[in-house]
């Protein structure tokens, strides 16, 4: 490699398309360049392919043109490196587990191929679950978890993974106003660690957080919120956002 | 009291004691990947299709156990790839390959020269005629699901609970998948003498079902789920002994009747 790997951007898209089957595009011509231990949040309107966007990046869909790299290789092959935080649990709530052994799944790769997982497992899990606050919560099942302990969950369970970048999918949509503040709270702090790529529907909240804002309807457009600092936040994204995602 | 003195004094009593306590092994771990990733149509697809292995075994005389291992495996072989690859006529093939399982192994054994075989044995099981080969044989199939599950337990575990991020992790899905689905024929195979592959579908769900309602942890249901259907076995056994009903049958209404007592227990508790 001729660049060096702290200039070199952990994600990269380039002209990216995707449609499902013979459907119409979902993403059009995606250039997006996410250097190292970036804060970037992503948003949009409904079904304007944000969640398909960090899907594309995990590798679980195939753009059908352009090209995905993460951290410098295909998605498929950096995906144990990412944390990916889900919009909606793809779980059962009822299935018998604990919020430990939830957690603890976040091990997997990591941990020794056979058998149960090892006390280093257990303490990374800890670990994470001390950063999200819910140690207390370890031997809960997960159908008895609130809304907000849940997402907790989700984030710790990505966090054990030792992630290099933090995918979050709408993580605050099933949340009240003050849990939500908290989670952005402690994901500045992972920032500190990692990369992080949160989709959001609310642009005016995840500003304050955020150094960039890629706006996404279909095609992209990436706002620097340290170019609009004169401006107050409810004037950028109150209403005007809202015509700015329509006109893309 | 009946059924104790008459354990004392017969071995094949025994042997179907020792029987159940095999079905219970097989049923406490597989009936609960069964449940908790609701594969019971599936289970119940494999099972009937194994008819056909049996029929054919017999007919080309083969040991009929030896049909009914390898048509299992290939039955969840095929099945699972129609789930996987197949799924908008999930449906239709799975009841398709269930029905020309049957149909084959009736007609293979109506059509087997010899002895008539008894096809009410492999429909509804007959644990009173258990061999000592065939506890053996048991015993060895226990021994592999045992050894699979404790080596993969957390692979497993993640693919039953949240499919998307056990991928994401880079487990090979797909194949554990499969391998989840053998074992759930292994299974039948062990459960065919107990109870008939008819019925095997309720000792692989009940059982684990009722554990559900009362442990939330994979590990501990699969413990209680053994000890629940070991005590459907045998309970079953020595009701139907006195009045001489079928066991197969017996053990079946025993594990529906505590299922439905135990369901409303829970939903009255609450």
């Amino acid at each position: 490699m001729i660049e060096s790997p702290a200039s070199e951007p952990v994600i990269d898209l380039q002209d990216v398309w995707f449609r499902f089957d013979d459907g119409p595009p979902v993403l059009e011509g995606i250039d997006l360049r996410v250097p190292d231990k970036e804060f970037i949040g992503v948003v949009g309107p409904n079904a304007g392919g944000k969640s398909t966007l960090l899907k594309i990046i995990l590798g679980l869909y195939q753009p059908c043109r352009g090209r995905v790299k993460v951290l410098g290789n295909s998605p498929s092959r950096a995906r144990s490196r990412i944390g990916y935080v889900p919009q909606y649990p793809s779980f059962s709530r009822d299935f018998p587990t604990d919020v430990l052994h939830a957690v603890l799944m976040g091990r997997l790769g990591l941990s020794g191929g056979f058998g149960g997982y090892s006390e280093n497992d257990r303490n990374r899990a800890r670990e994470a679950m001390a950063e999200t606050e819910i140690e207390s919560l370890a031997g809960r099942h997960i159908n008895t978890l609130s809304g907000g302990q849940l997402q907790r969950v989700l984030v710790a369970r990505a966090l054990v993974c030792e992630p290099r970048i933090l995918l979050l999918d709408e993580p605050t949509s099933n949340i009240d106003q003050r849990v939500e503040t908290d989670i952005f709270d402690y994901l500045r702090e992972f920032n500190q660690r990692m990369t992080i790529v949160v989709v959001s529907h609310d642009i005016g909240f995840i500003s304050k957080y955020v150094d960039r804002v890629a706006c996404l309807n279909r095609t992209l457009i990436c706002h620097d919120t340290a170019d609009i600092d004169g401006r107050t936040i409810q004037e950028l994204y109150g209403t005007d956002v809202q015509m700015v995602s329509h006109r893309h | 009291m009946e059924f104790t003195a008459a354990l004392l004094e017969h071995r094949f009593l025994q042997l179907a004691v020792l029987a159940s306590l095999m079905a219970s092994i097989c049923c406490g771990m597989v009936g609960t990947y069964v449940v908790v990733k609701r594969m019971g149509y599936l289970a119940g697809g494999i099972a009937h299709t194994v008819l056909g292995g049996i029929g054919a075994a017999v007919y080309f005389g083969f040991p009929a156990m030896s049909g009914a291992l390898a048509t299992a495996v290939a039955a969840a072989l095929v099945l699972g790839c129609i789930k996987l690859y197949w799924r908008e006529q999930e449906d239709v093939l799975i009841g398709a390959l269930w029905a020309v399982g049957m149909a084959a192994g009736v007609i293979f054994i109506a059509k087997s020269p010899g002895y008539q075989v008894d096809l009410m044995t492999y429909l509804f099981g007959n644990i009173l005629l258990v061999s000592p080969g065939q506890i053996w044989l048991m015993l060895a199939l226990n021994l592999c699901l045992v050894v699979v599950i404790l080596l993969y337990f957390k692979q497993f575990e993640a693919i039953a609970f949240d499919e998307e991020f056990a991928r994401l992790r880079g487990l090979p899905v797909t194949a554990l998948y499969l391998v989840l689905l053998c074992l759930i024929a292994v299974s039948v195979v062990v459960l065919v003498q107990i109870v008939g592959l008819i019925l095997v579908i309720a000792l692989l769900t009940l059982p684990a079902a009722i554990s559900q309602q009362y442990v939330y942890n994979i590990a501990h249901m699969m413990v209680l789920s053994t000890i629940i259907t070991a005590l459907f076995c045998v309970s079953g056994l020595a009701l139907s002994y006195g009045p001489d009903l079928p066991a197969g049958a017996t053990i079946i209404l025993v594990a529906a009747f505590t299922y439905l007592a135990s369901t409303l227990v829970v939903r009255w508790r609450r």
